[in-house]
């Protein structure tokens, strides 16, 4: 059994099937990678696995366990973390903030006790801090630590969204184009950390993304999507020979 | 400009950050303690009431400031405080068990609205929870064998300790031990996950989603916590009018309420005290205009609505973050002299979002 297995998944929006019986495996320790042009489907695919849309048919399991039908909120202390294309992050809250509402899950106290905010609770707070101190270390945000998300440039909000989701010690990671509109210097520190993040603290990724020299740095298996479908699956080298693949990307003949 | 030297995580969680901020809080808490020695019994019930109008506020600014869901509705949760507080004091029970039970009963209306009205955000809730004022408004001048209807009802005097509560001095100093509790309390769930909570849905419902937080609970949990704090408010309301009927808490109330989270400053609990004081003063200062005005403006039916609404979108538009806003901005002027720029605080863009999921 995979350790993320898809299989037959389909979603329509009206008569648009956005993703259409889609199968396959991430196992267990590798870098994953979903490509196809625009309005093929991943982010919708994604949108399907993390819980937010729930599929028309087909289903989704994750550690042996089904997670087809369980809402986002379910599939999260599961181990299951994401970032989104357009940076969903908390804006009004500092860096700081934003990590700690990561750790969401891992919350042992209830709401009356935070009422009254006992002594557990403060080292339970100290300890969700360490946490987030270790994610701070590893991506460098100490700059920014203090600082709200609407004064933050484009390039660092997304680092800070990977942060987010770190602080989740999610074991599998979807990342939804974690370079899109980053430059060159900005995106190849992402690649560097999307390898740390795999290799060092053994998340599995699973990425969405446009930018081939990321994709053949660090994905192992790549699947290629148009129109909902698949249409092509293998190393990197492969897919993009694959005639299939061109065609998607460049328009048949 | 001051610099933190920061040697433990302890000094972020801590309420008061560094000396200044000890120094300045004891002293405005020992001023607070001595003004019934210094103040006119007209003045000490008006502070009394400013500081009733700062609790609520503390509730409703969880809600609207902190979770982001407006009520145009919350003077119905302090008319159930005021009127729970009102019958079971009548019924015998002691002060504080009473208060207690309002905050509750409020509560668990406010969850039940809370639930109903899970699925509505922005403009439809503020409908929705206007509907449930006008609901409660009519249910308790509907309700007469209980309420008493418009004919009213007494509002039985209180005890505490076995001392009777009559004087002016004594509400005040009940009013002001309560709303420090609540600061604290509502400062406490701010720094916690559940107030972190909060702060996520306001700012992003479907990455607190992903990020594993379940929305109708929180939201729910967000509804009853504000609107058992009114109640509070509310509870301490019903001794401040000292007869309850349904026309006490009108739509005027929840707009007054409204104004002052806005007024205040969105997002902050001293822009609460700041609003709570514009709201308690305000109607002073609208009397005074009233007698240099001529008549027919100063006599119109629906002036304070109107002048209320006014200020409501005044604010909105030229100072979004209200009077807190004001202050930080004053305060970096000076902080940054003479280097602050305009810019400083200026709006940053949103960059484009298209994933609208709701």
């Amino acid at each position: 059994m995979s350790y993320l297995a898809v299989e037959d998944l389909s979603i329509s929006f009206g008569g648009i099937r956005a993703v259409d019986d889609v199968s396959f495996d991430v196992e267990e320790g590798e870098v994953f990678a979903i490509i196809g042009p625009n309005g093929a489907g991943k982010t919708t695919l994604f949108n399907l696995v993390s819980g937010i849309y729930s599929p028309d048919g087909g289903s989704v399991r994750f550690a042996g366990r089904d997670i087809t039908s369980l809402p986002a909120h379910r599939i999260a202390p599961l181990g299951l973390a994401r970032t989104f294309q357009n940076i969903e992050l908390f804006e009004h809250a500092t860096v700081l903030q934003n990590l700690l509402i990561g750790r969401h899950v891992h919350r042992r106290s209830t709401a009356l006790s935070h009422l009254l905010f006992l002594p557990a609770v403060r080292r339970e707070e100290l300890e969700h801090r360490r946490r987030v101190e270790d994610v701070i270390d590893l991506l460098e945000l100490a700059h920014y630590r203090e600082q709200r998300i609407a004064n933050l440039p484009y390039g660092v909000r997304k680092v800070v969204e990977v942060g987010r989701a770190l602080c989740l010690e999610p074991k599998l990671l979807l990342l939804d184009e974690p370079t899109s509109g980053l430059n060159p210097e900005e995106s190849e520190d992402m690649g560097f950390w999307i390898e740390d993040i795999n290799r060092d603290l053994g998340v599995t990724v699973v990425m969405v993304a446009h930018d081939m020299g990321l994709v053949s740095r660090v994905a192992g298996r790549v699947l290629a999507l148009n129109e909902g479908r698949v249409i092509a699956e293998g190393s990197a080298a492969e897919v993009q020979k694959n005639p299939a693949v061109v065609d998607a990307y460049l328009g048949a003949d | 400009m001051r610099f933190l030297f920061k040697t433990h995580y302890n000094q972020d969680i801590d309420h008061l950050k560094h000396g200044g901020d000890r120094f300045w809080y004891g002293l405005l808490l020992v001023l607070a303690a001595a003004a019934p020695a210094a103040l006119g019994t007209f003045y000490l019930g008006e502070l009394n009431l400013v500081m009733i109008y700062a609790i609520a506020g503390v509730g409703l600014m969880l809600l609207v400031g902190y979770t982001g869901q407006v009520s145009l509705g919350h003077a119905a949760f302090l008319a159930i405080g005021a009127y729970t507080h009102s019958l079971l004091l009548g019924a015998g029970l002691p002060f504080l068990l009473s208060i207690v039970a309002a905050v509750l009963v409020s509560a668990l209306v406010g969850a039940g609205v809370g639930w109903i009205a899970l699925r509505m955000t922005g403009i439809y809730l503020a409908i929705a929870t206007l509907a449930f004022a006008m609901l409660t408004e009519q249910t308790i001048s509907r309700a007469e064998w209980l309420t008493g209807g418009f004919r009213g009802l007494a509002v039985p005097q209180a005890s505490l300790f076995g001392m009777p509560l009559t004087q002016g001095w004594q509400h005040y100093y009940v009013t002001l031990t309560l709303l420090v509790v609540t600061l604290l309390a509502a400062l406490n769930i701010l720094r916690s996950s559940t107030g972190r909570a909060m702060v996520a849905i306001r700012d992003s419902e479907i990455s607190a989603e992903s990020v594993g937080i379940n929305l109708a609970v929180y939201k729910t949990f967000a509804f009853a916590l504000s609107a058992g704090i009114t109640g509070l408010a509310g509870a301490l309301f019903a001794h401040r009018l000292g007869y309850l009927s349904p026309d006490a808490f009108t739509f005027l109330i929840s707009l007054q309420l409204l104004l002052m989270v806005v007024v205040g400053g969105v997002g902050s609990m001293r822009g609460v005290i700041y609003g709570a004081l514009f709201i308690g003063f305000l109607p002073q200062l609208l009397a005074i205009a009233r007698d240099t005005l001529p008549p027919q403006i100063a006599q119109a039916p629906g002036l304070e609505p109107g002048i209320f609404g006014l200020i409501l979108v005044l604010v909105i538009l030229f100072e979004p973050q209200g009077i807190f806003g004001r202050w930080l901005k004053i305060k970096s002027y000076f902080q940054l002299f003479p280097l602050y720029r305009r810019a400083t605080h200026r709006r940053q863009k949103t960059y484009l979002r298209t994933e609208r999921l709701r």
